[in-house]
């Protein structure tokens, strides 16, 4: 089944719904658009569409434009949302599901979140901790936004506050083992 | 005789990726307060990162794995978890609790981990214990140098009270341990209505521009309500609310983590060496006090 948005036809797909209850937990059918998660929302104002609206469209099965919006990468997962629900829908768990369909699915609209997040699993695949330092310069290398921090940078640096190189670590087989495991 | 044995506080000592890096002085100041309250904290051999909010965002498995690792390497050591960081201390009771649920997930992470996991062992951040074990009380009677004339904003943030199922030491909407805490210290805790917003920490590398709006606007709101530094118990916030924060009339406000304090007030020797890792030096607010 079609319906027709703003940019022309889009598809419906009748079973999002019941997939995002079964797979992340939240009850979603019981959200009777009350607003308390958007008012709550630190970061409604950088969403194309807000919390409470991206539950009424995962109801009525608007699949891509779910998959495909900015809301589900500029969310700070802050849980002020899924805190404050008089109905308890588990905004969190919801949120945490599409993200990981819209990666899975390489719909991620937000690039340098996405980016920052399979960086940020990178290092600890390969060194067991996170090693800041090489995160931020391959986030910026990544996103091409070199310089807007090497001020604050420089300044960290010169106060010990970033570590030169990553640290040894002696179990690393076993953390590689959980990666593996979960990308299966 | 050792301090610890006289409060039989020991616990396995998870430190998180940020208090060895960006947040050192936040590490160093857990390690010598703790030690000065008779906390033992036993560090976690060989512990890995909890995968933050990049593993739940993109896994849900790989998070409870990877959080989960470190509650079993805290098992064997047979105590219960101490964790400094929120963001860390939210992973690791959020895994603790699908384990405890969940009789299949415990059996995955035994297989991983080839030994036999039961989530017996609770995980407490060291608000938690600082407050609720060692006791204000007990505190008070350890001021050497009562923090007097200095406001402050208490800055809970996100993942000391939320999701309210999960960590329940404080109210999640308007919580008052921190407060009542800097109170004993000496100093002044500003009533203010901010106390549990987002700061935006996990997109502050990300969505520079979502990061810096909302440490502006809570530090604008903190200034308001008369605090002349505000006060964490988070690496994130802490490193966001010092890189981000916009300054009104080029002043900004000075962001202590709660440790710091904790030993200044007890006249703990190195406290100041950790304050002189601040991006925004509170060196003038202190000078300014007698402090």
């Amino acid at each position: 089944m079609q319906y027709i948005n703003k940019e022309g036809r889009t598809e419906i797909d009748r079973r999002f719904g019941e997939q995002v209850k079964e797979e992340s937990g939240a009850e979603i059918d019981r959200c009777y658009q009350c607003l308390t998660c958007s008012l709550g929302c630190p970061s409604a104002f950088a969403m194309d569409y807000l919390p409470h609206q991206i539950v009424r469209m995962v109801q009525l099965g608007l699949r891509q434009e779910v998959l495909t919006s900015s809301t589900i990468w500029v969310c700070a997962d802050c849980q002020a949302c899924a805190s404050r629900c008089p109905n308890e829908v588990d905004l969190v768990g919801m949120m945490d599901f599409l993200r990981e369909t819209s990666l899975r699915e390489g719909l991620a609209k937000e690039r340098a979140v996405a980016d920052f997040h399979r960086i940020f699993l990178g290092n600890i695949e390969r060194w067991g901790r996170q090693h800041e330092l090489s995160l931020i310069i391959k986030l910026k290398l990544k996103t091409r936004d070199l310089f807007s921090d090497v001020p604050s940078g420089i300044k960290m640096l010169k106060k010990g506050k970033l570590k030169l190189l990553p640290e040894r670590f002696k179990e690393i087989k076993n953390v590689r083992d959980i990666f593996r495991r979960a990308e299966k | 005789m050792s301090q610890s044995a006289a409060t039989g506080l020991r616990y396995a000592y998870y430190p998180g990726c940020s208090l060895e890096a960006t947040a050192r002085e936040y590490g160093q100041s857990v390690r010598a307060v703790c030690s000065h309250l008779g906390i033992e904290l036993a560090e976690i051999p060989d512990w890995s990162c909890c995968g933050a909010s990049s593993g739940h965002s993109t896994s849900r498995q790989l998070a409870r794995t990877l959080a989960g690792r470190n509650l079993a390497l805290a098992e064997k050591m047979e105590m219960d978890i101490a964790v400094a960081c929120p963001a860390c201390y939210i992973r690791l009771r959020n895994a603790h609790h699908e384990m405890q649920s969940d009789d299949r997930l415990r059996e995955e992470l035994s297989s991983v981990m080839s030994l036999s996991y039961q989530a017996k062992h609770g995980v407490r951040h060291l608000l938690d214990i600082i407050v609720n074990e060692i006791g204000l009380e007990d505190l008070k009677s350890k001021v050497v140098k009562p923090l007097k004339g200095l406001k402050l904003a208490a800055y809970y943030g996100c993942y000391l009270v939320r999701p309210p199922e999960l960590v329940a030491f404080d109210d999640p909407e308007n919580p008052q341990c921190l407060d009542d805490l800097l109170n004993t210290l000496g100093a002044e805790a500003r009533d203010w209505s901010g106390k549990v917003d987002c700061c935006g920490g996990s997109l502050s590398l990300s969505k520079r521009e979502i990061a810096g709006r909302l440490v502006s606007e809570l530090a604008e709101m903190a200034g308001r309500a008369g605090a002349e530094a505000m006060v964490t118990a988070c690496p994130l916030c802490h490193a966001n609310l010092e890189m981000r924060q916009a300054g009104v009339d080029g002043k900004k406000l000075p962001v202590f983590y709660f440790t710091e304090l904790i030993g200044l007030a007890l006249g703990i020797a190195e406290a100041r060496s950790w304050l002189r890792r601040h991006l925004i030096s509170p060196s003038g607010l202190l000078t300014s006090l007698g402090l």
